[in-house]
């Protein structure tokens, strides 16, 4: 049995279907790495998972841990143990980055938290998370908010991007702590590095999974080209890799 | 003294500490409707305080290169559920002092009062202000407060002011200021306001910099709920050579409230700069969904957003 079991999802903008039948599971404590290019639907996938508004599917079902969770808001999913580290987190005035370690979990200590990410709690926690914080700088304050959640499902969207490259080894030892931790992980991610530590990988094009299996297979048929670009418009389905879903 | 001690237990009761009045090392000036309670000077710092039945009449003065190591209490406000207090107020920072200002505006049972602040605000080259000034107002919604103020800010000079009206009811509120800033001086105006039931907000700030290499910043946060109002106008006037200006507004509207927003701007030298931004509506909802994907409800959310940005 998978935490999580997506069935024939489909959402769409107008005429134009952005996830397509859409069918993805994802582990107990597995790191499931999501590849594909821009316009591919791969953050889309993550804003209909966490149910946010005006990311409703025309169909399909998502089971998390066998519950339909469809009807469920936002903040009821994250309730059940669902989260999203944003590829661009929101900014917050007048909330100090303790204070925005510390949500939606009672008695944490947020040193242990920023710690994890590199970051010094001493210069951080007092910081507000506003615009004062570089994007690496905020992006290391959403994984450790979220790794202090201890979710069930940690959908990470894109967690290296404008992180510098030397720190990408940290951001894969965050990445696993959610594993070590009981967590189930979504990564959504460009960098094949840290795509390669997962578990398995799908491969998302125009909407649909094409592929799933090990995720070094599925990053080089990635890399080949298998799905150019995918603006519903020009896109190359791989038939070349098995499915192993 | 029981004017005092009330109006005391009032400021004790919002946070502050009431023996700041009692400190020979701190200046204040306490007042209830238009009678002075108490006042004292410091060494560098002259309270004079004049009682008339229309008004109290005050002057402030921060002697010459002066550095006051504790900032001024004022508190001032009414006691009794109606009342008027009108205070024409100068201020006068001489060249190089550096002081701070605690104003504490304290109406908690005014059902139906009024207060004025007129205040001309002098500070010298090289003088350094902050002004902080925070109001409670009680649960009635029945107080008008009117701020008045003009402050010419003098060449190297600075001067930050910090307005907050976040507790209780609002009533109407009509700020009215006018900053005139000299070469190379620094003025920065923050406001922040919660309007609820049927509060009216207007608020109306005008930097102008006059003086080469003159800065200004207006920055407002207010939000409104149920049926409250709010008219914000900042205004920045660039008028020489390396002058920067920024207004920065923010609204947040719920219910049935409105608000509404107006930046104006004005260059007059090729070398000044001014921008602005202003964002007015609900909540963000990419920040509402961050927080909902933390475990908080709408409402939490809500007011986490909304208090943080008034915080």
């Amino acid at each position: 049995m998978s935490l999580v079991e997506i069935k024939k999802l489909t959402f769409e903008v107008g005429q134009t279907k952005i996830l397509d039948d859409l069918n993805l599971t994802i582990g107990f404590q597995e790191i499931h790495a999501l590849l594909g290019a821009n316009g591919s639907g791969k953050s889309t996938l993550a804003y209909v998972l966490m149910g946010f508004e005006g990311y409703r599917p025309s169909s399909g079902e998502i089971l998390f841990d066998g519950e339909d969770i469809g009807s469920l808001q936002t903040y009821e999913r994250a309730q059940h143990g669902m989260t999203l580290a944003w590829q661009e987190p929101a900014r917050f005035e007048g909330i100090t980055v303790d204070q925005y370690v510390r949500l939606g979990r009672d008695g944490i200590d947020p040193r242990v938290y920023l710690r994890a990410v590199g970051l010094s709690p001493e210069a951080y926690a007092p910081r507000m998370v506003d615009k004062s914080l570089s994007g690496g700088e905020r992006k290391r304050i959403e994984l450790a908010s979220v790794l202090a959640l201890k979710p069930r499902l940690a959908i990470l969207d894109e967690p290296a991007s404008g992180i510098d490259m030397l720190s990408v080894q940290e951001i894969i030892a965050v990445i696993r702590a959610f594993r070590d931790e009981g967590a189930s992980v979504l990564l959504i991610t460009h960098v094949e590095t840290i795509g390669l530590i997962a578990d398995r990988a799908s491969q998302l094009c125009a909407g649909k999974i094409i592929a799933t299996g090990d995720p070094k297979e599925i990053a080089d048929q990635y890399k080949k080209g298998s799905c150019v670009r995918c603006d519903g418009q020009t896109c190359l389905p791989s038939v070349s890799v098995m499915t192993n879903n | 003294m029981r004017e005092l001690k009330v109006l005391t237990n009032t400021f004790a009761s919002m946070g502050g500490d009431p023996e700041v009045f009692d400190d020979t090392h701190i200046a204040h000036m306490a007042a209830n409707g238009h009678r002075v309670l108490s006042h004292r000077d410091v060494p560098g710092v002259k309270i004079q305080a004049e009682e008339t039945s229309e008004a109290i009449i005050s002057t402030i003065t921060v002697a010459r290169g002066m550095h006051i190591q504790f900032p001024i209490h004022l508190c001032i406000g009414i006691i009794e559920p109606r009342g008027i207090q009108r205070i024409q107020t100068q201020l006068i920072v001489e060249e190089d002092a550096s002081v701070g200002f605690l104003a504490h505006c304290l109406f908690p049972n005014v059902e139906s009062g009024e207060h004025r602040m007129e205040a001309v605000i002098e500070i010298q080259p090289g003088a350094r202000v902050k002004y902080l000034e925070s109001h409670y107002q009680g649960p009635y919604g029945g107080m008008t407060v009117v701020p008045q103020a003009l402050v010419k800010v003098g060449r190297a000079a600075r001067y930050v002011s910090d307005f907050n009206l976040t507790t209780g009811r609002v009533g109407k509120l009509a700020i009215d200021y006018v900053i005139q800033v000299e070469e190379d001086a620094v003025a920065e105006l923050t406001a922040k306001v919660f309007g609820r039931g049927n509060d009216e907000i207007t608020i109306k700030e005008k930097i102008e910099l006059n003086g080469e290499n003159a800065k200004g910043l207006i920055k407002t946060r207010v939000a409104v709920e149920h049926e409250a109002k709010a008219e914000l106008t900042g205004i920045m006037e660039a008028h020489a050579k390396g002058t920067r200006g920024h207004v920065d507004c923010r609204e947040i509207v719920k219910d049935h409230a409105v608000a509404s927003a107006v930046p104006i701007v004005k260059v007059t030298h090729p070398l000044a700069k001014v921008t602005h931004e202003a964002a007015i509506g609900a909540v963000d909802q990419k920040e509402l969904e961050t927080l909902m994907a933390h475990g908080l409800d709408p409402e939490q959310a809500t007011e986490l957003i909304v208090s943080g940005m008034l915080q």
